[in-house]
C-alpha cells in the first residue's frame, strides 16, 4: 500500500542503515559475483577456523610433547642455524603479493588493463613462489626430519598430521588462487573493448572481476597470518 | 542489456531437462532424487522395525545388517533427503519465483550443485555394494569405533560415507551461495526484505546456517578419512582393538563429537526453518488470513538461527564434560524455546477465527504444528541436564527427534508438495488420495512414536539389536514394539499412495488454473503457469505489498496479490518510526 519504489533515504543513523539494507532489489550495492564471493569467504572462514580449532584441541589432548616449532622449522644457512627463516621469507612473499594485488585492483579500477594484468601476473608469480617454497619445506620435513602424518621422531604424532593437513589445505587455496589470478589476467589482456556504463548486476565489468579475485587472494593471505601465528609462533 | 539468463535458454531435450540451468528443472531434479533416496531410507527403517518388533523372525537381518540399516537410514534421511529437498528442491523452485527473479544468479553453478549432489548420492549408494557393505557406525559416526574393525562397514563403507558427505557439502555450498545471493541481491522492484514470504526467510536463514555449519562436518570428515586411510590420530586415542594394540595414540574422540554437533545441531534447524516458513505460508493462505505477527516471525527465524550455533553440546551431556558447560548449554537450549514458542503461538493465532479451508496442504500444515509441539515439549526434558541423564540413549530420545525433526519436516514437505504441485505441473494432485495419505501418515506417526516415549521412560536403550534377557524390560514392551512395527509398516506402505498420486497427477490431474489456492504471494502471479524459462515473460513484476493480504476489508476479492496496486491492505508496519 505504501509506495514501494521510493528509497527511504530520509532516515538516518541505525534506522537509516536498517532501511537501506532492507530496501527492495538488493541489500548491498555490489555486483552479484562480489556478493557471492563474500558469502563464500565467510563459509571458508569457518572451514579454516575449524581446522585451526581442531589443531588446538588435539595439541592439548595429546599426551606426548609437542615439537618445538622454532627448531623444526629452522634452516641451516652456512654456519648459522636460523629459526623460522624460511617461513619468514614465505610470509613476506605472500604479504607482498597482497600489495601487488591491491595495486592491480587500483589500476583495473582506473581502466588500465595492461598494468592491472601485469600486476596480477606478478601476484600469481609470488603465489607460485610461495607454493614452491612450501614444497621445499615439505620435502625437507619429510625426507630429512622424518616427519609423517602418522608420526615423527620429535614427539606428538599430531604435529605432522595437523601440519600437513592445514598447510596442505592452505597451499591448495594458494594454488587455486594462482590459476584463478592467471585466468583473470589473461582474459583481461584479451579484452579490447571498453566496458561502457555500468550494466546490470548479473554482468561483471573487468574491474569487478579483478576486485573479486582480489578478495579471494587477500583472504588466502589473511588465513596464512593466522596459520603462521597459531602453528609456527605458538 | 540482455539478461544473463537468456544465454542458457534451452534448445533441446538434453539442455531442457538434463543439463538444465533453469532453477525450476534443477528443483525438480533435486526433488525426485531426494525422494528416490528417501525411499531407500524408508525401506531400511521398516527392515529395522521388523527386527525390533519380531526379533529373530527375519533371519536375513543379522546384527551387522541392523546397524548398517540404522546408520544409512539416519544419514540419508537427515542429509540426503531433508536438507537436499528443502534447500535444493523448495529453495531452488521457490526463491526466484517468490522474490521476482528470472533465475538463480549463477545458473551454471546451480546446475553443478545438482550434479555434485547426485554424485554424492551415487557414492553413498555405492557403499551398499562394496565388500563389508555400508558403514554401521550409527549416523553420528562416532570414533573410535566408526573406523575400527568389528564395526560393520569399517572397510570401504565408512570411506565412501565420508567421501560422499564431503561431496554433498561441496554441492550444498554451490547451491547455498546461489540461494543467499539471489535473495539478497536479485529481488524485483518493490520486494523489500520485509515483504518476503516466510518460506523465503526460512530457506535464506537455513542456507546461511548450512554455509557456516557444514564446514565443521567437512573438516571432521577430512580428519576421519585421514585417520582411517593415513593412520593419523586426530580422533583416535590409544586403542586395544580385538586384543591388539593399534598404532593410534593421543587423539581426541570428544573433539569429533564437538565438531559433529557443531554441525549437527544447526542441521536440525536447517531442516526446521524452511519447514517453519512453508507452514506459515500454507496456514496463512488456506486460512485466508494474514500471518499473525509477521515481523516477529522473521525475527524468531533469525534468532533461532543464531542461537542454534551455541547449543550443540546439549547432545553431549553424558560425554563427561565439565558440569559448567552443561549449565551453559542447557541455558542456551532452553532460551531457543522462546522464539520457537512465538512461532507456534503465531501459527495458532493465524488460525484463530480464520476462514479455514481443510485442503490437503492445510491438513499437513496443521499436522506439522501438532507434531512439532509434541516433539518440542519433549525437547525440554532432554535439554535439561538432570532430566536428560536418565533419558539419554533411550527410546525417549528416538521418539523426540523423530517427532521434531523427522515427522514434522516431512509433513511440511508433503504439505509444500501438495501446495506447489499445481505451480510445477499446472495440475492438482488427487484430493481423496491426498487426504488418505495425510490421515494414515499423521495418525500412523503418532502410533509409531507415542509409545516410544513410554518405552524410553521404561529404560529401553536405543541402538540395540535385540532385547533378550534384560530383566528390567517387561514383556509388555515387546508387545508395544510389535505394535509400533505394524504401524510403521502401514505408514511406510501408504507412502506408495503419495508416489502414485505424484506420478499420476502429472498427466491426469485436474487442470489447476493459474492460482488454485487464491494465493497472494508472487510465485502465483507469473504470466504462464507453469512458468516458462525466465519466469516473468517480457517484464519483471513490480511488488506493492506483503504476501499476506487475505480477506482485506473493502475489497471485492478475498486476497490482494503482491503485484496489486490497490491502496488497501494490512502490510505489517515497522513498529516504530525513525527519529
Amino acid at each position: 500500500m505504501s509506495d514501494s519504489t521510493s528509497s527511504p533515504t530520509s532516515s538516518s543513523g541505525v534506522y537509516g542503515l536498517a532501511a537501506d539494507w532492507s530496501g527492495d532489489r538488493e541489500a548491498f550495492k555490489v555486483p552479484w559475483g562480489k556478493a557471492m564471493m563474500w558469502v563464500f569467504l565467510l563459509s571458508d572462514t569457518f572451514v579454516f577456523g575449524i581446522f585451526l580449532s581442531g589443531y588446538m584441541a588435539v595439541r592439548m589432548t595429546t599426551a606426548e610433547p609437542w615439537p618445538n616449532p622454532s627448531e623444526v622449522f629452522a634452516l641451516q644457512l652456512g654456519a648459522t642455524r636460523l629459526p623460522l627463516i624460511l617461513i619468514a621469507i614465505m610470509t613476506f612473499v605472500l604479504i607482498s603479493s597482497s600489495g601487488t594485488m591491491a595495486m592491480a585492483v587500483n589500476f583495473a579500477g582506473r581502466g588500465d588493463r595492461v598494468r592491472a594484468a601485469a600486476l596480477m601476473l606478478a601476484t600469481a608469480a609470488l603465489g607460485a613462489a610461495f607454493v614452491g617454497m612450501q614444497a621445499f619445506e615439505w620435502t625437507k620435513l619429510i625426507v630429512s626430519e622424518g616427519i609423517r602424518p602418522w608420526g615423527n621422531p620429535l614427539g606428538a604424532a599430531q604435529f605432522g598430521a595437523c601440519f600437513f593437513m592445514i598447510t596442505g589445505f592452505h597451499g591448495l587455496h594458494v594454488s587455486v588462487g594462482v590459476i584463478y589470478l592467471t585466468t583473470v589476467a589473461v582474459r583481461l589482456l584479451g579484452h579490447r573493448h571498453s566496458d561502457g556504463p555500468s550494466p546490470d548486476n548479473g554482468h561483471l565489468r573487468d574491474a569487478d572481476r579483478v576486485e573479486i579475485a582480489g578478495l579471494y587472494w587477500h583472504f588466502v593471505d589473511l588465513v596464512w597470518v593466522f596459520i603462521f601465528a597459531f602453528f609456527y609462533l605458538w | 542489456m540482455a539478461y544473463p539468463e537468456q544465454d542458457h535458454a534451452p534448445h533441446s531435450f538434453w539442455t531442457r531437462y538434463v543439463w538444465s540451468q533453469d532453477h525450476k528443472v534443477i528443483a525438480v531434479q533435486y526433488t525426485i532424487t531426494a525422494i528416490a533416496v528417501g525411499l531407500v531410507a524408508l525401506v531400511l527403517s521398516n527392515l529395522m522395525r521388523l527386527q525390533i518388533g519380531f526379533p529373530g523372525r527375519f533371519a536375513f537381518i543379522d546384527a551387522n545388517h541392523y546397524y548398517q540399516f540404522v546408520t544409512m537410514h539416519g544419514m540419508i534421511m537427515v542429509i540426503y533427503l531433508l536438507t537436499a529437498l528443502f534447500l535444493g528442491g523448495f529453495g531452488n523452485y521457490l526463491i526466484p519465483l517468490m522474490v521476482g527473479a528470472r533465475d538463480m544468479v549463477f545458473p551454471f553453478l546451480n546446475m553443478l550443485s545438482y550434479w555434485m549432489y547426485l554424485l554424492a548420492v551415487l557414492v553413498l549408494m555405492g557403499s551398499f555394494f562394496v565388500p563389508g557393505g555400508p558403514t554401521g557406525a550409527g549416523w553420528t559416526l562416532y570414533p573410535p569405533q566408526a573406523i575400527l574393525p568389528g564395526t560393520p562397514g569399517s572397510g570401504g563403507g565408512i570411506v565412501l560415507m565420508l567421501v560422499s558427505l564431503a561431496i554433498f557439502i561441496v554441492a550444498a555450498t554451490m547451491g547455498g551461495l546461489n540461494y543467499v545471493t539471489t535473495v539478497l541481491q536479485a529481488r524485483t522492484r518493490g520486494m523489500t526484505l520485509m515483504r518476503l514470504p516466510l518460506t523465503v526467510w526460512g530457506i535464506l536463514v537455513a542456507t546461511i546456517m548450512a554455509l557456516l555449519a557444514f564446514p565443521a562436518l567437512f573438516v571432521s570428515a577430512v580428519m576421519m578419512l585421514f585417520d582411517r586411510l593415513l593412520g593419523t590420530s586426530f580422533f583416535m586415542p590409544a586403542v586395544v582393538s580385538m586384543g591388539q594394540a593399534l598404532a593410534y595414540k593421543g587423539g581426541s574422540p570428544i573433539l569429533f563429537q564437538h565438531l559433529f554437533w557443531f554441525f549437527g545441531h544447526p542441521e536440525v534447524y536447517i531442516v526446521a526453518l524452511p519447514a517453519f516458513g512453508i507452514v506459515s505460508d500454507l496456514i496463512s493462505t488456506h486460512a485466508r488470513k494474514n500471518i499473525f505477527g509477521y515481523r516477529m516471525m522473521v525475527w524468531a527465524i533469525v534468532i533461532i538461527g543464531v542461537l542454534s550455533f551455541v547449543v550443540w553440546a546439549h547432545h553431549m551431556y553424558v560425554s563427561g564434560m565439565n558440569p559448567w558447560f552443561g549449565f551453559f548449554f542447557a541455558t542456551t537450549t532452553l532460551i531457543i524455546a522462546v522464539p520457537t514458542a512465538i512461532k507456534v503461538y503465531n501459527w495458532l493465532l493465524t488460525l484463530w477465527r480464520g476462514d479455514i479451508h481443510l485442503t490437503v496442504p492445510m491438513l499437513f500444515a496443521i499436522g506439522f504444528v501438532s507434531t512439532f509441539v509434541i516433539g518440542g515439549l519433549t525437547g525440554l526434558f532432554l535439554g535439561n541436564v538432570s532430566t536428560d541423564m536418565p533419558l539419554s540413549n533411550t527410546y525417549f530420545v528416538v521418539a523426540h527427534f523423530h517427532m521434531v525433526m523427522g515427522v514434522s519436516p516431512i509433513l511440511a514437505i508433503f504439505g509444500g508438495i501438495y501446495h506447489w504441485y499445481p505451480k510445477v505441473t499446472g495440475r492438482l494432485m488427487n484430493d481423496t488420495l491426498g487426504k488418505l495419505h495425510f490421515w494414515v501418515t499423521f495418525v500412523g506417526s503418532y502410533a509409531i512414536y507415542f509409545p516410544m516415549h513410554y518405552l524410553g521412560i521404561l529404560g529401553m536403550p536405543r541402538r540395540y539389536y535385540a532385547y533378550d534377557n534384560y530383566a528390567f524390560i517387561p514383556p509388555s514392551a515387546q508387545q508395544l514394539n510389535a505394535f509400533i512395527t505394524v504401524a510403521a509398516l502401514i505408514v511406510g506402505t501408504f507412502q506408495l499412495v503419495f508416489l502414485y498420486n505424484l506420478a499420476r497427477s502429472a498427466f491426469n490431474g485436474l487442470p489447476s488454473g493459474p492460482n488454485p489456492w487464491g494465493s497472494a504471494s508472487l510465485e502465483w502471479q507469473t504470466p504462464e503457469n507453469p512458468p516458462g524459462h525466465g519466469n516473468w515473460g517480457s517484464a519483471l513484476p513490480e511488488v506493492h505489498r506483503w504476501p499476506y493480504d487475505y480477506s482485506v476489508p473493502g475489497t471485492s476479492t478475498d486476497f490482494l496479490p503482491q503485484t496489486s496496486t490497490s491502496p488497501l491492505g494490512c502490510e505489517a508496519k515497522p513498529d516504530r518510526t525513525a527519529p
